[in-house]
């Protein structure tokens, strides 16, 4: 019998827990996808449709190159906006292409519904077993929470490191660790033993440093190769960064109808996808008297977009400056520098002027 | 009080509802007129830049709206039931309209059909009766009145486009959706200009819909979006009866990148257009494209062998 190579594109670091679901709970082999670089990009809009958006683009580069390294079967999630179709036309085009792959292409699935969930999973292999993957889907989940926290503390603290560099070395080994995890024990052991060397690092804060909130769309704000690395940019610059939206956040259904009240002046209507998340946190950062908002997403995203009107108002109402960026195949470095570089110029002379 | 009907979107969809329910109602209406340039440019002006060119059409006809009436119908659709959901625009432009507009003084009417509650349209427009100050009954009663006038009006179209199926002569079937097709300046030039060449352009939106989504599955299987649904199942219907395919979509229309695609790469035993509109273009660029396809579709029927 041929074994199954299974693969599933990019997205930021979770494909350390995805490869520990798929290895140890689905009992396949899992490719990871090669780095996202300029090729995978390149290779992606070459075969997509122009005006799709660009994590279509970027999934679809994924796929090519994670074939060439010898994967045999491609998994695709479902989603709420136009998410949910990519799967059927990735596998379109790659059969045009004439690659010759199992794609499992899981959009009809339904948290709800953990019948349909397990079809799909039977469907990658029809010899898993249940009680395999009972048992690491926990972990994988407490796991994605972990690496979340993490990069939370990460994200505000990484601009002021004495020695560039020091907070990132420490992560990585935490990755490394991690993937030889198999039970939350040995989790909770290599977290803590991370949290303390984290809190080792020498910090250099200043008195009042600068407090930017990132918001925007789901596959852009955490495909950091996608938005141009600006949290990197933005780090270099000495600046707190606050990012809510990540996986853990994401699938808390609880904090819904809590983000829904809230908003109620800005939104009456749930105006679908992330764009609930992206009005909320945004309130939430301008009442917090951040020194601005960061708004990113791809070209055309229409949620993301539905939300600005909202967000500019929010922006008037509060007096909180937001730079919105669009992400297109084409976006250059130097552009994107430039504007970050302005906007925060614009926050250091704001705070010169109270 | 006189309430405002922007002509755009679902207006195309619905317009004999709304009409009648309100006319039932005895409540006086207004509809903006078939779009312009000043409305277009409006639009323009007042959405967000990258926003597709029918959501653009739509705030640029709610924006003549503003003063000319007391409240704007401007309703909120996320779900068709078992036909699927819809572009997340229908989700949001309620919102949308209102964070665009929040300085001028206007006044939304909105009514809303959401996944949460299944009884869907009924049950949104007594309540939309109701905030009207209509009781319950009558509003009820002008409800199922408009929807019988609205299915007339659709079974009506069908008859005629079934009817044009079985003319002779050139047939193109022309996949849009109904907001655009329908608009005076994003698809009603393509259809006089295909009538002037001669060409009989069948709608593929005048499908009837059940039917249509039922045969979508033969192209597509996971396709989530109502709209496209119906529009994918009319090719599978019809294109055995029309010579070619044009699909015309407005930049960037989030849905029809995706679906039009497939639908390029799945069909491939007819001759097929994909037109995107942006709001830009010159007439002449369009036409010479028209032209060329009804040329290749002539030379398909072999009509020029008398020619040459």
């Amino acid at each position: 019998m041929q074994k199954y190579k299974v693969s599933f594109p990019h997205i930021a670091n979770y494909w350390v827990p995805m490869k520990i679901l798929f290895s140890e709970g689905l009992d396949v082999e899992y490719v990871v996808p090669p780095p996202i670089t300029k090729r995978t990009l390149d290779l992606g809009s070459r075969y997509s449709p122009d005006y799709v958006c660009a994590p279509f683009k970027y999934c679809l580069g994924n796929y090519i190159e994670t074939m060439e390294a010898g994967a045999n079967t491609l998994v695709q999630a479902g989603g709420v906006c136009r998410l949910g179709y990519y799967g059927e036309l990735h596998e379109q085009i790659l059969r045009d292409l004439g690659y010759e792959v199992r794609f499992v292409n899981m959009a009809r699935a339904r948290f709800s519904k953990p019948l349909i969930i397990y079809n799909h999973f039977r469907e990658i292999n029809p010899h898993m077993s249940v009680k395999r993957i009972a048992r690491i889907l926990p972990v994988v989940l407490k796991m994605v929470e972990c690496m979340d926290e993490i990069e939370d503390y990460m994200r505000k603290n990484i601009g002021f490191e004495v020695q560039n560099g020091s907070l990132a070395a420490v992560y990585e080994e935490f990755l490394t660790d991690i993937s030889q995890v198999r039970t939350k024990r040995e989790l909770r052991r290599a977290y803590n033993r991370c949290k303390k060397r984290l809190r080792r690092v020498p910090l250099n804060v200043p008195q009042h440093p600068l407090r930017v909130g990132i918001v925007g769309e789901y596959y852009t704000i955490m495909e950091p190769f996608s938005n141009h690395y600006i949290e990197r940019e933005l780090a270099r610059m000495g600046v707190i960064i606050d990012r809510w939206m990540n996986i853990t956040n994401s699938l808390r259904p609880s904090r819904k109808r809590d983000i829904r009240n809230r908003i109620k002046p800005y939104a009456k209507y749930h105006m679908g996808a992330t764009s609930m998340y992206t009005i909320g946190k945004a309130l939430e950062f301008a009442k917090r008297k951040y020194d601005g908002i960061i708004h990113v997403k791809s070209f055309g995203c229409t949620p993301e977009m539905d939300a600005m009107p909202a967000l500019q108002n929010i922006s008037s109402d509060h007096k909180i400056p937001i730079l919105y960026f669009s992400f297109d195949t084409q976006t250059s470095d130097t552009g994107i520098q430039t504007r970050l570089e302005a906007f925060y110029d614009m926050m250091i002379m704001r705070n010169e002027a109270k | 009080m006189i309430i405002g009907i922007p002509r755009a979107f679902l207006y195309h969809r619905y317009s004999t509802l709304w009409k009648t329910f309100f006319e039932e109602l005895g409540i006086e209406y207004v509809i903006s007129p078939a779009t312009t340039r000043e409305i277009m440019s409006q639009g323009m002006a007042c959405a967000i830049d990258e926003a597709c060119l029918s959501s653009k059409v739509y705030i640029g006809h709610v924006e003549w709206l503003i003063d000319r009436c007391d409240k704007i119908l401007v309703p909120r659709i996320s779900y068709y039931g078992p036909h699927g959901t819809v572009c997340t625009k229908f989700q949001a432009i309620y919102d949308v309209v209102r964070n665009t507009f929040r300085s001028r003084s206007a006044e939304f009417l909105d009514y809303n059909i959401d996944t949460q509650t299944p009884e869907g349209e009924p049950k949104a427009f007594l309540k939309l009766g109701k905030s009207l100050g209509r009781r319950t009954s009558s509003s009820m009663r002008a409800y199922l009145v408009a929807r019988q006038a609205l299915k007339a009006d659709e079974l009506m179209e069908q008859r005629l486009q079934e009817k044009q199926l079985d003319e002779p002569g050139i047939k193109v079937l022309v996949v849009s959706h109904r907001y655009n097709i329908y608009d005076k300046f994003i698809g009603e030039p393509i259809l006089q200009d295909l009538r002037r060449m001669g060409v009989v352009p069948v709608l593929a939106d005048a499908v009837n819909r059940q039917e249509a989504v039922n045969a979508a599955a033969e192209i597509s299987g996971t396709l989530p979006w109502a709209f496209n649904k119906e529009l994918v199942g009319a090719m599978a219907l019809w294109k055995e009866r029309v010579d070619g395919i044009m699909l015309v979509s407005t930049f960037p229309c989030g849905p029809d990148s995706l679906v039009n695609e497939i639908v390029v790469r799945r069909i491939d035993d007819i001759p097929i257009l994909n037109l995107v509109i942006d709001g830009q273009e010159g007439s002449a660029g369009l036409e010479t494209r028209l032209e060329s396809f009804i040329d290749v579709i002539k030379f398909k029927r072999d009509d020029y062998s008398a020619e040459v």
